[in-house]
């Protein structure tokens, strides 16, 4: 139990990891289910920004010519959290594009109405 | 003679450099670039496996400043180099025999947006063979992603639109699953590199410090792939972005987009966990249980269906689960059956794709049950191909599915008494008097004569798909009769990932 309270962050990661994922594949709303993709990706940046942090340690930037390696936190898991909003936005516009595009068509956001829509306009 | 160290990183840099090209392009110039880029990169790649093939051990191609272990690296082996050259040579073929229906179902004016999403598939297909930095990995499984979304999306009609969405959301689901999955192996072993994580997962388990953390990482990683590659029972969206898409889009989608991850899936076993450590827990007995009732259950849906090219989409399922039951065994023997069934498998479906679009004039309608009746009068290649690509995934002798089901039986036979060799035995057996059920029927229904004269499609038939027809059916008849090198090489490969 102590366990989950030290590692708080890493808690509160997982369940709004588990939230996001919940949405993105549960809600009907397709505005909704990139809500979903959106909170899932944003609690692995918090995870990953969490486990790159150290107290007390500085940003990995020299600026007063210290090189020891002691001072600064490593700057992998920023980085990968950079590499990762690139991708999460990238998929996000291609998502909303395609929302768009099926709400032009059919009128509707609801995935399971389009089904349906999609299925009577190929029957007839 | 050292130069040829750098082609693998030319041959993914190449149709990356071309994707935004492209863009800027006529239709037809950017389908001469691609056709180019797609050739160049097959002869880099098989130019990088002669090499390898003659020196004998695979190495590791430092990118960037920074060496490991915190640099980025690509690895280059025979395996790698070998499914590099396979993939570039079936992506040819694929765009050239589908490309009577690209021009048909495509306007002209996006027409360049298709070869954008071609070339920049086949780049992430690459990056995803060659990467040796899990990371990589990942974001590479993401531009594979849109690029396969934008390969089903591109004949604008709703139901493509419909399969293009709920691809996305699945396929989204399982990245972010690698996602958190690599962050927490991230957060364990402090590395990314697969040979430094290699080397902190052993320790990991020596200790039995995170082993935990380990198990749902490893389970994380598999289920996300699991989902991107469409196993049993994370199939939903397949059907409809295989069965709908245009021809090109339908024969690459279900024989290389897929096996990239697959192939990923195991580098990861081989070359960061290691298979004894997969075994321990026991990873691999759950896939062999999904992968086996993928093989039954895919078939069985195949079977329901009126419209082939969703019957012909079910197929894949199942042959997804042959691919993953391999994995299960997990013997040395497994492997290599599940690998070369990836080039069985990749060798048939996408034939039977293109073959199908000819039979049916690549419209829905005609794909029909029905309409199909006869239509083997009409296109006889066509025909032929299908007919030969059917036999092949039942397992008829001379083909390449019939070889990879012997490796897998002999894999069966190879565990020993475990309970898993009856169950793949059977599930084998099973699994083919299944296909040979929709498979068999669909032949005999295309060559039933019929005595009116269908109505002539849209689409004229051309020499060019005669051609890659003819191509894919002499690789089938090569992977299933001369398949003695191909396994030694598989063989081989897998050794050089140790």
């Amino acid at each position: 139990m102590d366990a989950l309270f030290e590692n708080y962050i890493s808690v509160v990661s997982m369940v709004l990891f588990g939230i996001g994922f919940g949405n993105l594949l549960l809600q009907k709303n397709l505005i909704k289910k990139i809500i979903g993709l959106n909170i899932m990706d944003t609690a692995v940046y918090l995870f990953l920004a969490s486990m790159g942090y150290i107290s007390g340690r500085l940003a990995p930037i020299i600026t007063d010519g210290d090189t020891t390696t002691s001072r600064y936190v490593n700057p992998i898991p920023s980085g990968l959290v950079l590499t990762g909003i690139v991708v999460s936005v990238s998929v996000t516009a291609l998502m909303l594009s395609l929302t768009i595009r099926l709400y032009r068509r059919y009128h509707t956001l609801d995935i399971d109405e389009i089904t349906l829509l999609v299925r009577r306009e190929h029957s007839e | 003679m050292d130069f040829v160290r750098n082609f693998p990183f030319f041959s993914i840099l190449l149709p990356m450099i071309s994707g935004p090209i492209s863009s800027v392009m006529s239709g037809k110039r950017a389908k001469r670039l691609n056709f180019a880029v797609v050739t160049v990169s097959g002869l880099l790649s098989v130019a990088a496996f002669v090499y390898v093939l003659y020196t004998g051990e695979a190495y590791n191609y430092r990118m960037g400043a920074f060496p490991a272990p915190f640099g980025n690296e690509i690895r280059v082996g025979l395996l790698e180099t070998m499914m590099a050259s396979f993939f570039c040579f079936v992506m040819l073929l694929s765009i050239v025999g589908g490309y009577r229906f690209t021009v048909v179902d495509i306007p002209a004016e996006k027409q360049n947006l298709f070869y954008i999403m071609m070339n920049l598939l086949l780049s992430s297909l690459l990056a995803l063979i060659y990467t040796n930095d899990m990371f990589t990995g990942y974001v590479f499984i993401e531009i594979n992603t849109i690029a396969a979304c934008g390969l089903i999306m591109i004949r604008g009609w709703g139901r493509n639109l419909l399969a293009a969405t709920k691809y996305m959301i699945m396929s989204l689901l399982g990245s972010g699953l690698v996602l958190i999955s690599l962050s927490i192996l991230y957060g364990i072993t402090g590395h990314l590199l697969m040979e430094p994580m290699h080397e902190a997962i052993v320790q990991i388990i020596e200790q039995r410090t995170y082993s935990e953390p380990l198990t749902v990482a490893v389970g994380l990683f598999c289920v996300g792939i699991a989902i991107k590659s469409a196993l049993f029972p994370f199939h939903s969206w397949l059907p409809d972005a295989y069965g709908y898409s245009t021809c090109a889009s339908s024969a690459i989608l279900s024989s290389l987009v897929s096996k990239g991850y697959i192939f990923l899936l195991i580098k990861f076993f081989y070359r960061v966990i290691g298979m004894d450590i997969i075994h321990t827990i026991q990873v691999d007995d759950v896939l062999f249980v999904f992968g086996i009732a993928g093989m039954v259950f895919g078939s069985i849906s195949a079977i329901q269906q009126t419209d082939v090219s969703r019957m012909i989409a079910f197929s894949s399922v199942a042959q997804i689960g042959y691919i993953y039951m391999g994995f299960g065994l997990n013997t040395e023997a497994g492997m290599i059956a599940s690998i070369f069934h990836i080039l069985a498998h990749a060798a048939g479906k996408s034939m039977l794709f293109i073959s199908l679009n000819s039979l049916s004039d690549g419209t829905w309608e005609y794909a029909n049950y029905r309409k199909l009746r006869g239509s083997a009068y009409r296109h006889r290649i066509a025909s032929l191909g299908f007919a030969i690509g059917s036999l092949s995934m039942v397992g008829i002798p001379l083909l390449a599915g019939f070889t990879s089901k012997v490796y897998y039986a002999k894999a069966a036979f190879g565990v020993g008494s475990s309970p898993k060799m009856l169950i793949a035995l059977v599930a084998l057996a099973i699994s083919t008097i299944l296909n040979a059920m929709y498979f068999i029927g669909q032949l005999i229904n295309i060559y039933t004569p019929i005595v009116t004269e269908p109505e002539p499609g849209t689409v004229k038939h051309s020499n060019v798909t005669r051609v890659a027809v003819f191509m894919f059916i002499a690789v089938n008849f090569v992977l299933g009769m001369g398949s003695e090198p191909v396994f030694r090489w598989i063989q081989t490969g897998l050794a050089q990932f140790m």
